[in-house]
């Protein structure tokens, strides 16, 4: 048990100025934009690279375009980059600075830092449908996100079925590795879809292109207001039926990937107690939230894509860094994507049908097997989780809450740490700060 | 794969599988033909459901961990991994 | 202004105690009315581990707790599976050689109150119960009749037994203020031939004299281990943890839930109302815990969470009539040991509103007597 033995503990005269959670393109941007000021940057990822979940690397293959420019650059910023590292707690010290908990494999991490920003971006919104549990129905992000991690899906018959930008390239990144993509279906029908959907929200262009190539010529049929109503199988999925409200058809596969677009990650900007509205934390013109000395950029703000995560991440890493007169210009930019951003939420509003798509017996909350007929209707989330643990369990309601504020219109509970699970020797590590009294030998 | 086509040996519940060096747990699971990962609290088989470390439907144990992200942890040579377990752990005390 | 029906009794509060204190006087044949500001086991019920234990702090602890328990297992056949109730017992934890001195008194006093307790393990046997422990350590007394729940359930099914006769439960309904023999809730008065102030740390908003502060405790959940531990583990030292109203005290006290997850206690804190997390005395509240069990560290933790025990300055509830104001009985104050102890006030409230003699003398509780107030001070 010794390799777990090591904390790192940066010394006090390390303490860092800005401490960057998230190393997606806002993360990076905001990184980098704050140690070229010249101040003493740390930037924390849990993935195994930095990236995010757009710049996700296959591992080995080398990043391309705006994201080479950026791994460039926030190499030669001189921030220190650690990856592998888990958030799980954030506390303000008495002075007004922050002390921040993270687990890494190689032991805990306590950090000081005068200055939070908050990059922690999105995850996917998945929606109970009965046999959403089998293996094998995963999300559409989650597709792209193993195939990065190195999985193959070559010679897998595959049914996309969801919503939101995503599902295009997606679909053509499956098919360039080899899956036979049966059908790609989006539940919204407004006629601005096919405008985002096929590129107009700022793909990188290779992605847009192979995602017009696979469409276009390999015949995969793009079918808008369809959505699916279940799948089976015997211990993994094997059919899934589509409907578009009319006609219902059955179609075989071997992988499912079904999510309803983006939920912001919040739970530290919660924890941290800064306000949100509409379930997004709430920043005034800086990136600065509700909280002093905690910035906020990227999709938890609102999502919004990379190139708003990347205006938004320059604007809190020079705002945070005190230099709000540099930010000024990158302003009207990111006003004008927060525009757009509203216009494909609009463009990709969930249909009131996929309320109805669980039973009374379809599981909501995975981590504790609670179906949906065992939670009312009138209660809170809180009433949920305390008469029936949904939300209890592993994941502690990401996945279970934010289907619930949809089918319900539920808030979510309160978040306390750790922010997601942790081995039990990081909650004991302990800060620099309280070092001297352990000397003590009580 | 990675680009420098290194292999290591891992282990799936006992059975050693070569895989590409620099890929997740996750992955090399799906590609060994493992799709349940885990058993949930009524039974059922569990597989990855985001892919990127939220649903922790794709814990396992590795190393004798239990409840590890297979899709954040990446392969190593010697790993072990089993799945559906969630057994007792002991470090001290009589046998 | 409404007008309104009178009942025979209006409980404020759907905590445990309240709840329980529902299902007594329903059971009784009163007319029940049950007003909760939130909603069932919401509050401080919501918070707790869920232990049944007999505690010996005092004489009349010892009697009220011991009631309890035996009213829980004699309810044990119908509690239904969501109140998780498991007859594990408790191992009180003996470090050294002098502690397993106070675990043989322990067993004496125990005995005395006619609760089994036959077994006082050594070394070796403790071990075999429990794998999970360090080495080293002396020795526990096992009390078998003691067990675990799972609360906001437990508060649940007590009021759905008090509604199954009748009782009407109003959630979401903050009582503002008490007179003789009623409530008001807004602009609405209620009346009541008796009003039970079940209000948990919210009592004192009502009764402004009652002697209750908040003593603040931390936990920590794991993932599931089944089999990580089979009882519910208590150190010796607890007692004094509970017993001295200090400003601060950790203590090793860790549960096994019905889920195969370890629930881990616990700390004691005056800090008033500060519902932060106090991130050092979690740390210690660990720290002790894995100085008994060291398998802890590798478990992986899913959730922290804080509450406030209501507690009095002797540690016994406050049960029985608050004579400044017609009607009005408290039932609240239950500090560490509420969830163990609401059947216990549940039944000595319905005796004392039905005209019954109590099992045994109650004026140790009575809400009115006189406390050490010096010992307070933290
Ligand atoms: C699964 C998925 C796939 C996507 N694929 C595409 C695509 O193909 N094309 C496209 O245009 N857009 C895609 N998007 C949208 C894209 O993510 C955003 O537009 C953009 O990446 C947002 O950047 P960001 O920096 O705000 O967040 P992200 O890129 O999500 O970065 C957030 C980072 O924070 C880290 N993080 C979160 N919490 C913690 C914590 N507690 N501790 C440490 N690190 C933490 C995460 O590991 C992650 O690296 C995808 C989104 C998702 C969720
Ligand atoms: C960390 C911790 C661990 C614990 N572990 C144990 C244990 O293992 N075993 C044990 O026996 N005990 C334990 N306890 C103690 C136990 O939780 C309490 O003693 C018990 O829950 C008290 O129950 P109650 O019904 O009095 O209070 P509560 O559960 O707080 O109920 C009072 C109710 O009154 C309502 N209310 C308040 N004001 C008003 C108003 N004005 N109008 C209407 N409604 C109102 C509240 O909303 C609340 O629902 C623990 C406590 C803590 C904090
Ligand atoms: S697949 Fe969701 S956490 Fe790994």
């Amino acid at each position: 048990m010794e390799r777990r033995e090591q904390v790192l503990r940066f010394a006090q005269d390390d303490r860092f100025d800005i401490l960057v959670i998230g190393g997606g393109p806002a993360g990076i941007a905001a990184a980098a934009r704050a140690a070229e000021c010249g101040l003493n940057v740390l930037l924390l990822d849990e993935g195994a690279d930095v990236g995010g979940q757009i710049w996700r690397r296959r591992t080995g293959s080398l990043a391309r375009g705006a994201a080479r420019a950026w791994f460039t650059r926030l190499e030669a910023s001189g921030a220190t980059v650690i990856r592998g590292a888990s958030v799980v707690d954030a506390a303000r010290r008495a002075d007004g600075g922050f002390t921040v908990t993270a687990e890494r494999a190689a032991g805990a991490l306590l950090v000081d830092a005068g200055v939070i920003v908050l990059a922690t971006g999105a995850r996917e919104r998945f929606l109970p449908f009965p046999g959403w549990t089998l293996p094998g129905v995963i999300g559409v992000g989650a597709a792209q996100a193993l195939l990065k991690g190195g999985a193959s899906f070559r010679g897998k018959r595959v049914v996309i079925a969801g919503s939101g930008p995503l599902l295009l390239p997606v679909a053509s990144a499956l098919a360039a590795d080899g899956a036979s993509v049966r059908l790609v279906a989006e539940q919204a029908r407004s006629r601005d879809v096919g405008r985002f959907a096929l590129g107009l929200w700022r793909h990188p262009a290779t992605l847009v292109q192979a995602a017009r190539y696979r469409a276009g010529f390999v015949g995969t049929p793009y079918t808008l207001g369809t959505w699916v109503t279940a799948a089976r199988g015997n211990g993994r999925v094997e059919e899934v039926d589509v409907t578009n409200g009319r006609t219902t058809r059955t179609i075989a596969c071997d992988l499912l990937s079904a999510a309803f677009g983006l939920v912001p990650n919040t739970e530290l900007a919660r924890l941290l107690g800064c306000d949100r509205t509409d379930g997004m934390v709430w920043v005034n013109h800086d990136q600065q939230t509700s909280q002093a000395g905690v910035y906020c950029a990227g999709e938890p703000t609102g999502i919004g894509g990379v190139e708003l995560s990347l205006a938004e991440g320059e604007i809190a890493g020079l705002c945070s860094a005190g230099h709000p007169g540099d930010a000024r210009a990158l302003l009207p930019r990111r006003d004008r994507l927060r525009r757009d951003a509203a216009t494909m939420d609009r463009a990709f509003t969930l249909r009131p049908e996929l309320r109805t798509l669980a039973h009374a017996d379809t599981i909501v909350c995975r981590c504790e097997d609670v179906t949906l007929g065992a939670i009312k209707a009138d209660w809170r989330m809180r009433q949920a989780k305390l008469y029936t643990r949904a939300g209890m369990g592993a994941c502690q309601g990401r996945i279970c809450s934010s289907a619930l504020e949809f089918l319900h219109g539920w808030e979510a509970d309160t978040t306390r740490l750790p922010v997601e699970p942790t081995l039990y020797s990081t909650l004991t590590a302990e800060p620099a700060t309280s070092a001297p009294s352990a000397n003590h030998g009580a | 794969m990675s680009a420098t086509g290194a292999l290591v040996t891992m282990a799936i519940d006992g059975r050693e599988v070569r895989v590409s060096a620099g890929i997740s747990v996750a992955a090399a699971m799906l590609d060994a033909g493992v799709i349940a990962f885990r058993r949930s609290v009524n039974g059922s088989d569990r597989g990855p459901l985001c892919g990127m470390g939220v649903c922790y439907e794709c814990r396992v144990t590795i190393d004798d961990v239990a409840h590890r992200r297979a899709c954040l942890v990446m392969v190593a040579d010697g790993l072990r991994v089993s799945t559906h377990a969630c057994r007792p752990e002991r470090s001290e005390g009589p046998a | 202004m409404t007008r309104t029906q009178r009942w025979d009794a209006i409980v404020i509060g759907a905590g445990i105690v309240g709840a329980a204190c529902a299902r007594a006087l329903a059971m009784d044949g009163l007319a029940v009315l049950v007003l909760e500001s939130g909603f069932t086991g919401g509050s401080t019920t919501a918070a707790a581990m869920g232990h049944l234990v007999a505690m010996d702090d005092s004489p009349a602890q010892l009697a009220l707790t011991a009631l309890s328990l035996a009213l829980w297992r004699d309810l044990a056949v119908e509690l239904p599976a969501a109140v998780e109730y498991d007859a594990c017992g408790t191992l009180w934890i003996a470090e050294d050689d002098a502690q397993m001195e106070m675990v043989r008194l322990k067993q004496q006093t125990y005995r005395d109150a006619g609760i089994a307790c036959e077994q006082v393990l050594g070394a070796a046997a403790l071990s075999a119960l429990e794998p999970n422990l360090r080495s080293g350590l002396a020795g526990a007394l096992l009390v078998p009749g003691d067990g675990v729940i799972y609360p906001p359930s437990a508060a649940v099914w007590l009021l759905a037994q008090a509604m199954a006769r009748g009782c009407v439960v109003r959630e979401r309904c903050r009582v503002d203020e008490i007179a003789d023999q009623s409530v008001r809730c807004g602009d609405e008065w209620l009346h009541a031939h008796v009003i039970v102030n079940a209000a948990g740390g919210g009592a004192v908003a009502l009764t402004p004299s009652l002697p209750i502060v908040p003593r603040k405790g931390h936990l920590a959940i794991t993932d599931r281990y089944p089999g990580f531990v089979r009882h519910q583990l208590v150190e010796l030292g607890y007692l004094a943890s509970a017993h001295e109203m200090s400003s601060e005290s950790v203590a090793f006290n860790v549960q096994p839930r019905a889920t195969g997850q370890v629930l881990i206690g616990s700390s004691r804190e005056l800090v008033g109302w500060d519902a932060s997390t106090n991130r050092r005395v979690l740390r210690e509240m660990l720290d002790r815990a894995q100085r008994f069990m060291p398998a802890l560290r590798d478990t992986s933790i899913v959730r922290t969470w804080r509450g406030f025990r209501p507690a009095t300055v002797d540690k016994l509830p406050l049960i029985g009539r608050w004579e400044p104001t017609a009607g009005v009985w408290i039932a609240a104050g239950h500090e560490g040991l509420g969830i163990t102890t609401s059947l216990g006030t549940a039944r000595l409230i319905a005796d004392m509103v039905m005209g019954r003699t109590p099992a045994f003398d109650v004026s140790a509780f009575a809400p009115n007597r006189a406390l050490p107030a010096a010992e307070v001070a933290a």
